[in-house]
């Protein structure tokens, strides 16, 4: 038998999910509303209604050039993906598609690395990036992105084509397919949608890493969460300001976010049910 | 031209071994059928023939030539799988001339054999849709479409049919048999369904473990089986066997009748039974009948019987439709 939903539970829940809703979104709202703000309504404590002034946005443009960080920010998330990818879908095809025993233990270690404390290497890998000369460059930092995200790709990759029915594979052997016509004309637009939303994922968790961009940054290679950090200063805070900076910072990839939030969905609950 | 042979085929994964050794010979335009239960490595000896598996050893010849060591594509083989194994972001169409497309045909030649294909199989209307649009039955069309365009010297068909519903089953068994008699290409078609096996087969395999049993045409099968596996294997319901002393009152160790050559009867007979299930199909009707002296026994009458759970009942079997098998189970 059915579940009677009645109009009132109906009620309830939605007042409860909204509540829940606002509750996360609070904080991004609160940051919206304070970047609307002077400094000094800023500071005078909790307040929803601002004056709707820009002078904030207008100070951050001015004072602090928002389009480097912003530049920095975007070839950083684009640079890290595409590098992620060239790396993780071979390493993800070769797991999917010929598994070994050890196939298994690989996958664990390399997930294993996400699990230890990033400030557990910081002191080696700073010093790597100083000796190196990678330091408060866009390459290092790019490569660095690559490589604290890698496992996730690879991870999300390899559930993408573990999907593919291995007998869509060996009809199109029967059909006549090389190795290579079975990668181009079956396996790759099969995966499309799959690489496409890892690519998403990876261009979010990329585009908000903060520890290691605020680390191995000065001015040169910072992007937008260094710059974000950059208004919480000895001078003292600007909260206005921090405010506005945030939003700056958060908008392009929550308009992104919001426009294939579709595809991400579908990416991150892959395979939870078939 | 479609001969295959088979020459000591072994195939092991790791340690357990699926099929010991196999020798088999498949005439040209033949329709064979792989028959046997889940496990008896009828689809791996498929897979061998396709070549989608390596053998451990021995030689599989197509038209006298050593395919052995040689990959899927290279041996002129099709194959229908049983999840149809389409290309789902292709169209009808495309799924149809993929292999025309891989064989480097041009698209005057692929055009035609497709929409060639397409009208054998009645599937004109479909070309523009996409696999997930389509019914079992016509997925299933397509898959075999893809197959025929190429004109390969083989079909391969792993159990094309076990997804489908009972209905569609017989339907698409037709079709396949009607296409069979029109292309008189050769066919190695695997199945557990015995009933395929005996409508469509000019040549049936009875696998077991992973050894050949016998093999012969459906009717050698069903009069003469050689051993009590294909005796219970092939024929629908199940053969009786008896093991005890009425199988020694007759000088064997198990003595087996099937439940069509049993004669019935109210008054006298052999055997006294009652009636535990009554099954009346209208065209047949299969009883299971409680015995003293044979256990349950199955009996199938042709037309209808006025009998019920309950009922006492007299069986007699037909005297020259007996099997009797010796102690190690072969016929004799």
């Amino acid at each position: 038998m059915a579940r009677a939903v009645t109009t009132r539970t109906k009620a309830i829940n939605t007042a409860v999910a909204w509540t829940i809703a606002l509750v996360i979104f609070f904080p991004i709202l609160y940051t919206i509303i304070t970047s609307l703000k002077t400094e000094s309504e800023a500071i005078a404590g909790f307040n929803l209604i601002p004056s709707f002034t820009i002078e904030s946005y207008i100070a951050v443009q001015t004072q602090n050039d928002y389009f480097k960080p912003f530049m920095n920010s975007v070839i950083l998330a684009l640079g890290s993906t595409v590098l992620a990818l060239i790396v993780a879908i071979p390493a993800a095809w070769a797991m999917a598609f010929s598994p070994t025993k050890h196939t298994k233990d690989i996958l664990m270690w390399m997930l294993s690395t996400k699990m230890m404390p990033a400030v557990a290497v910081l002191v080696p890998i700073y010093l790597i990036f100083l000796r190196t000369g990678l330091m408060d460059t866009r390459i290092g930092l790019t490569v660095m992105l690559m490589l604290i995200n890698l496992p996730i790709v690879v991870w999300m990759l390899y559930t993408y084509f573990r999907e593919i029915p291995g007998e869509i594979l060996e009809a199109a052997r029967m059909d006549g397919a090389s190795l290579w016509n079975e990668i181009v004309y079956i396996l790759t637009p099969m995966a499309i949608p799959g690489i496409a939303s890892t690519m998403l994922l990876n261009i979010i968790l990329a585009w908000n890493e903060s520890f290691w961009t605020i680390q191995l940054t000065t001015t040169n290679a910072a992007p937008l969460t260094a710059f974000i950090a950059s208004f919480s200063s000895p001078q003292g805070l600007f909260w206005a300001k921090l405010s506005a900076a945030s939003t700056l910072a958060i908008a392009p990839i929550l308009i992104m976010g919001w426009f294939s939030q579709k595809q991400l969905v579908r990416g991150l609950t892959f395979g939870a049910v078939k | 031209m479609g001969n295959i042979t088979l020459r000591n085929v072994k195939k092991s994964f790791g340690n357990v071994v699926i099929i010991p050794d196999i020798n088999l010979d498949i005439e040209d335009g033949e329709f064979v059928v792989f028959v046997g239960p889940s496990g008896c490595g009828k689809s791996t000896l498929l897979r061998l023939i396709a070549g989608l598996e390596d053998t451990t050893s021995g030689v599989i010849s197509i038209d006298g030539r050593d395919v052995t060591g040689e990959a899927p594509a290279k041996r002129k083989l099709a194959m229908v799988f049983q999840s149809y194994a389409l290309y789902p972001h292709m169209t009808v169409a495309k799924n149809i001339a993929f292999p025309l497309k891989m064989a480097g045909e041009d698209k005057a030649t692929i055009e035609k054999k497709v929409g060639d294909a397409a009208r054998i199989l009645n599937l004109t209307d479909y070309l523009e849709r996409r696999p997930g649009q389509l019914s079992g039955g016509q997925r299933q069309r397509v898959a075999i479409g893809r197959a025929i365009v190429r004109q390969p010297s083989a079909f391969l068909f792993d159990e094309p049919l076990s997804n489908l519903d009972a209905a569609l089953r017989g339907t698409m068994r037709l079709e396949i048999s009607e296409l069979h008699h029109q292309l008189k290409t050769t066919m190695v078609y695997v199945t557990h369904d015995q009933i395929e096996a005996m409508t469509m087969a000019d040549k049936i395999v009875v696998l077991n473990a992973g050894n050949i049993e016998q093999v012969g045409s459906p009717m050698e099968l069903y009069n003469s089986p050689k051993n009590l596996f294909v005796a219970g294997f092939i024929g629908s319901p199940k053969m009786n066997l008896v093991a005890g002393a009425p199988a020694e009152k007759l000088g064997a160790k198990t003595i087996g009748f099937r439940p069509e050559h049993i004669a019935i009867s109210k008054t006298d007979g052999e055997w006294k039974g009652t009636v535990g299930v009554a099954e009346h199909l209208g065209s047949d009707t299969f009883l299971h009948v409680h015995t003293d002296a044979l256990g349950t026994v199955n009996v199938r009458a042709s037309g209808e019987i006025q009998v019920s759970h309950g009922d006492t009942v007299w069986l007699t079997p037909d005297p020259n439709r007996i099997y009797r098998f010796d102690a190690a189970g072969l016929a004799v």
